[in-house]
């Protein structure tokens, strides 16, 4: 178990920055997630804490030891890839066992370690099979096998569940949850999806363009987004961002005023989430609704304001609204999200 | 619709079976006729060995009364090394152009399959002159580095295609297994190409078994004749002993024919694998 910290780290491939100055301290036993849109530089992150690519710049220490001149295999990582990476040509209990049969740690204690971990995951079944005899979330579960077997200090996984179909990854998302609480490794989690990043994270660091936007516990990040990208990534469906206008210490939409704000005036955009929408004969958000998609439990409403903006609101399902038809909504202005139009976060 | 598809498949066999038959047909005569006496082989070149036709002596005077042995064990020993070399190297340099990035990587990579466009034999006697320089002439490693060079362009080539198609997934996760680069190569690369390591195999086997133009430049000698060559001791300048050439023809289809049969599981994996995922 140890630490993991990442200090002014940099990485090109030829001219081209791809991470850009990364500092992150992560706990003992945290499980942090890295988010960020396709190609924003999380795999390459990751894969320079494994060894797996060069360090341009800064420095990357393990349990206080700095690693960053190490081979992968002496860093005390282990790594779970999204394509499982099994080897094709060994069974299970072959998967399991290989890094240990190359350490040359004795039979008995090996014997002993690929067993643990397949109880853990329930492989016991499937010790004998090849991994093409395997359904995706049994490989899956090997691939992770696989890194329980070495005991690492810290576990990385790479979008490990993006290649399984709805149900199985919200299967998965739990057992890795209960996996981390069992183990107390330090975890690092990559992934595109921030449903994933929520529900997981101790912490959350979103990353875009190889740098970090922000970084805190998934309620911090709901509550208190440090910009506008943070604030659209986060929460789903994503955030209204609507134009506006602060004028003394109102925030003004169309000629509304909306919320409080202190000391800006001119453009703003003022963030809503659509949860924090409701129906109110008092409403200052009068909206046409054009589109409106019926969940069960709750529905997306989607409206138009009188200067064309649109927005969604989520409501109630029980709700009958009619498309064409104008409503008045209303939101509390503690939240009410307004940011500047560089999307820096103004408001507390 | 259906009764179109049926026309159809039953007459691309009927051309296949054609030319099957045409492909076999001077193999089969070769090997009925080597087991007849050379009477009957001039009587009557496409009967049958029955009868009084029938001679074991063609294969009598080549396993008993000749070096053909020898000769054949030569064969064996040129195309069996020159082969391990041919995919040794050529899997090796493959993996370094597929897997690697260096200066240079893409010249290199042109530069070893360049040599499919250059027939060797248009280097011959530059080749020649330095297997005299290096004192090899007459010996069976002349013909094993010459082949060796000869097959790894075509080999190179090949690999490289597969090479790159393995998961890097796989290689990393061996890495972070503590693999060295060397036994990534082998013991993760390697058996996950066995397919196309035997359709390597056959097509690089073939042409150094079947080769007279190299053993009869640069290793003509007595003890380092291969199969080919030496089956021409049997075609004398006035005489010809018939029986004898086909018997040693028919023993020299054998090793292809049982390297095949080995490889061959392999090869029609090898063939599909790169089309369908998998
Ligand atoms: N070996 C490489 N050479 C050059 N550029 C690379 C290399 N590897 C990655 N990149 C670039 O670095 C950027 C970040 O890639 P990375 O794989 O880290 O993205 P990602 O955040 O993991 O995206 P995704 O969610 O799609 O997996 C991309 O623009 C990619 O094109
Ligand atoms: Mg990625």
């Amino acid at each position: 178990m140890a630490t993991l910290e990442l200090s002014g780290v940099k990485k090109s491939f030829g001219d081209v920055g791809v991470i850009k100055d990364i500092n992150l301290q992560v706990q003992d036993g945290e499980l942090i997630v890295f988010v960020g849109p396709s190609g924003c530089g999380k795999s390459t992150l990751l894969r320079m804490i494994a060894g797996l690519e060069t360090v341009s710049a800064g420095s990357i220490s393990i349990a206080g030891n700095r690693v960053d001149h190490l081979p992968p295999a002496r860093r005390g990582i282990a790594m779970v890839f999204q394509s499982y990476a099994l080897y094709p040509h060994k069974d299970v209990r072959g998967n399991l066992g290989f890094a240990l049969k190359h350490a040359g740690v004795p039979a008995a204690e090996i014997n002993q370690r690929v067993s643990k971990a397949a109880e853990i995951l329930e492989l016991e079944p499937l010790m004998e099979r090849k991994p093409r005899e395997l359904s995706g979330g049994q490989r899956q579960r090997v691939a992770i096998g696989r890194a329980i077997v070495r005991e690492p200090d810290v576990f990385l996984f790479d979008e490990p569940l993006s290649n399984l179909d709805a149900a199985l990854r919200v299967h998965m998302r739990v057992e890795i949850l209960k996996l981390h609480q069992r183990l107390g490794n330090t975890m690092v989690y990559v992934t595109h999806d921030q449903v994933e990043a929520m529900t997981l994270a101790d912490r959350i660091v979103v990353i875009r363009d190889g740098e970090v936007e922000q970084v805190g516990t998934p309620l911090e990040l709901y509550r208190h987004p440090a910009n506008a990208f943070v604030a659209g990534f986060i929460g789903s469906p994503a955030m209204n961002l609507l134009d506006a206008q602060c004028v003394g210490d109102k925030v003004l939409v169309g000629d509304q005023p909306i919320c409080a704000a202190n000391g800006v005036a001119g453009a703003v955009q003022l963030g809503i989430r659509p949860e924090h929408l409701s129906l109110s004969e008092e409403g200052v958000l009068k909206g046409t609704v054009s589109v409106f998609e019926h969940l069960g439990g709750e529905s997306f409403v989607h409206l138009q304001l009188p200067d064309e903006q649109t927005f969604v609101a989520k409501l109630d399902g029980e709700l009958s609204i009619t498309p064409g038809q104008t409503y008045s909504l209303s939101v509390k202005p503690e939240h009410c999200h307004v940011f500047d139009t560089h999307g820096h976060r103004i408001n507390n | 619709m259906l009764i179109r598809e049926r026309i159809s498949s039953v007459g691309i066999h009927l051309i296949l079976i054609a030319y099957s038959l045409l492909a076999l047909f001077p193999l089969g005569l070769v090997v009925i006729n080597s087991l007849k006496s050379k009477k009957a082989i001039f009587r009557d070149p496409v009967g049958m060995p029955i009868g009084d036709a029938f001679s074991w002596k063609g294969y009598d005077s080549v396993l008993t009364n000749s070096d053909f042995p020898m000769y054949f064990g030569n064969s064996l020993i040129v195309t069996c090394v020159s082969l391990f070399f041919i995919l040794l190297f050529g899997a090796m340099a493959s993996h370094a152009l597929s897997e690697y990035r260096f200066r240079g990587d893409t010249f290199i990579g042109l530069y070893l399959i360049l040599g499919i466009m250059v027939p060797i034999r248009l280097g011959t006697v530059a080749l020649l002159q330095l297997i005299v320089d290096l004192n090899l002439a007459n010996t069976l490693t002349a013909l094993i580095l010459v082949y060796t060079a000869q097959g790894l362009p075509i080999a190179i080539f090949i690999f490289t295609e597969f090479l790159r198609s393995v998961s890097r997934e796989i290689k990393d996760s061996a890495r972070i297994d503590g693999l060295s680069e060397y036994r990534i190569f082998f013991e993760v690369v390697i058996p996950l190409v066995r397919p196309v390591i035997a359709t390597v195999a056959v097509f690089s086997m073939i042409p150094i078994w079947n080769d007279l133009w190299f053993p009869l430049i640069l290793s003509p000698g007595d003890e380092t004749r291969t199969v080919t060559l030496g089956v021409q001791q049997f075609i004398g300048q006035y005489t010809v002993n018939w029986g004898a050439v086909l018997a040693s023809l028919s023993v020299a289809i054998l090793p292809v024919l049982i390297m095949y049969i080995i490889f061959s599981k392999h090869l029609i994996r090898g063939i599909t694998s790169g089309a369908v995922k998998g």
